[in-house]
């Protein structure tokens, strides 16, 4: 049974269509991934995964059943969660008190700050430290050990490895393959192509709110995948 | 010895000051809402009191007790079945519907008490004092006020730092959207803050209430000085709005003192405004940002 199922979702801000019925389904355990220039729609889909926009039009179900109605806070509960763009980290929260807010949707599972500093141990010894004093790519760390902290079944991750550091990159994916290994399913959004597509069992393109191609990564020629992400 | 005197007057005055202010700056904290009812609803709160006093004879405590339950309900309530949906759209319409509120609050307690003063009674503690040297004495009643006030707002500084919920708070005040993210109820997180402010104003009225005579009008002046508190204190910081309260009330008494009667809140007002046109953020602004 797919996890994550769309179809034909609309999603608007305002006048302006961001996506045009969006179909596709994700597979239990999958890492899925979305590529596509700026604009694409990509954030805005994983925001409509997590609830913060809803679609005007369209179905959107999770293990089978309709999510359309469910708001943002109540989806944390049944299992998905978002790393959002921009890292997001609470800056006037201790990075310790960050990670305690993730689990505050109750969710009970093996992830805890015990097994979140074993995956991140760079931030061990920040724990006690503001979390807007953290760098980048320690706030990345934050962030995506926060969303851990809710012991989601399905973990969305928008543009993880932004304006980081290659080792903090790697160090990043690393982390993706320790959560494959435990079943967890990823939704992930990135620009960097060619990364993403080391990681990823599926990927889809978008291109001005549409999906312009997708399939296993082995059967894309880069031709194709080029063609797909600047529309030509 | 008489200026000492004068000087602790106004710090324990700022006591109340401060507990007038700390549900304003809560508010503002956790939603970003500038309530312009915040004082008016400390004075319904003494209001409330007084009924309950009037028509079912129980005692100053109990119904004060009341009171303050009472203005936890409407707070959690108007939170979530009015303000909760002028939030997040543009800045003015909070200010518009708060300010809305305080007119029909003080309108609504003039049609139903008139314009005259009021006063909630305890007896002779109002006026006993406790001599410290030949000079120096303090009043019994603004000291316990005093307690009174440095106790609540060290209780709202536990629950926001030790508590889950209060992590909650401080989280949605730091990114609303991202707080959703975590599984927090946002709606709920406003409404148990105005839940909370409201408790705190109407502790605060009713200590007024009882120290002093009170009518529907005071709510704005209580609002001004609530304002004058915060700033100074600085946004962000609770003990800052203890610290703005108490130099309020110091330069309040200080200025009577010096000027004559008329002049204690002139005074209040101007060192105000001289913290606001040298040290805008306030001497404890504790504003952090990602």
């Amino acid at each position: 049974m797919s996890i994550l199922e769309l179809k034909e979702v609309n999603v608007f801000y305002g006048d302006f269509q961001a996506l045009f019925s969006v179909s596709f389904s994700v597979e239990e355990g999958q890492t899925f991934a979305f590529i596509g220039a700026n604009g694409g729609g990509k954030s805005t889909l994983l925001r409509t995964v997590a609830g913060l926009l809803k679609p005007a039009s369209g179905e959107l179900c999770f293990q089978g059943e309709s999510i359309v109605g469910v708001p943002a806070h109540k989806r944390v509960g049944m299992g998905i969660a978002l790393v959002p763009e921009g890292r997001r980290v609470f800056p006037s929260l201790s990075v310790h008190e960050n990670l305690l807010i993730g689990a505050y949707g109750g969710r009970k599972g093996e992830w805890n700050v015990e097994s979140v500093l074993e995956l991140f141990p760079l931030l061990s010894p920040l724990m006690k430290r503001q979390a807007s004093s953290l760098s980048g790519g320690e706030q990345q760390a934050l962030a995506i050990g926060r969303a851990l902290m809710a012991n989601p079944q399905l973990i969305l991750l928008d543009e993880v490895s932004l304006g980081l550091a290659p080792v903090v990159i790697k160090r990043i994916y690393e982390a993706m393959g320790h959560l494959v290994g435990k079943g967890t399913t990823i939704l992930v959004v990135e620009q960097d192509v060619q990364h993403v597509l080391t990681v990823a069992d599926y990927v889809a393109c978008f291109l001005e709110g549409r999906i312009s191609l997708e399939g296993k990564p082995g059967d894309l020629s880069s031709e194709q995948i080029t063609a797909a992400y600047f529309g030509m | 010895m008489d200026w000492v005197n004068v000087a602790l007057q106004g710090v324990l005055l700022g006591g109340l000051f401060a507990l007038f202010a700390t549900g304003l700056a809560l508010v503002f904290g956790v939603m970003r809402l500038v309530n312009l009812a915040h004082g008016d609803l400390g004075i319904l709160a003494a209001f409330v009191a007084l009924f309950l006093l009037d028509s079912f004879h129980l005692g100053v405590l109990l119904a004060s007790v009341l009171a303050i339950g009472v203005m936890v309900a409407i707070g959690y309530v108007l939170q979530r079945g009015l303000l909760n949906f002028t939030i997040g759209t543009d800045d003015t319409r909070p200010i518009l519907v708060t300010f809305g509120l305080s007119i029909i609050i003080q309108n609504a307690l003039i049609m139903a008490f008139s314009a005259d003063s009021q006063g909630l009674d305890v007896g002779s503690i109002e006026n006993a004092s406790m001599r410290i040297s030949d000079q120096l004495a303090v009043g019994w009643y603004p000291l316990i006020v005093f307690v009174i006030a440095v106790a609540a707002i060290a209780a709202l500084q536990l629950f926001l730092n030790r508590t889950s919920l209060g992590r909650a708070f401080r989280a949605t005040s730091d990114d609303r959207e991202a707080a959703e993210l975590m599984g927090i109820d946002n709606s709920h997180i406003y409404g148990l803050a105005m839940a909370i402010a409201l408790g705190l104003v109407a502790l605060a009225g009713i200590l007024l209430a009882i120290r002093t005579t009170f009518d529907p009008s005071q709510g704005s002046f209580r609002l001004i000085f609530a304002f004058e508190a915060v700033i100074m204190g600085g946004m962000g910081s609770i003990w800052g709005t203890l610290a703005g309260g108490i130099i309020l009330g110091v330069s309040q008494t200080l200025g009577a003192q010096a000027f004559g009667a008329g002049w204690g809140i002139f005074v209040g007002h101007a060192v105000f405004l001289t913290v606001l046109a040298f040290k805008p953020s306030g001497f404890f602004a504790k504003t952090v940002t990602a």
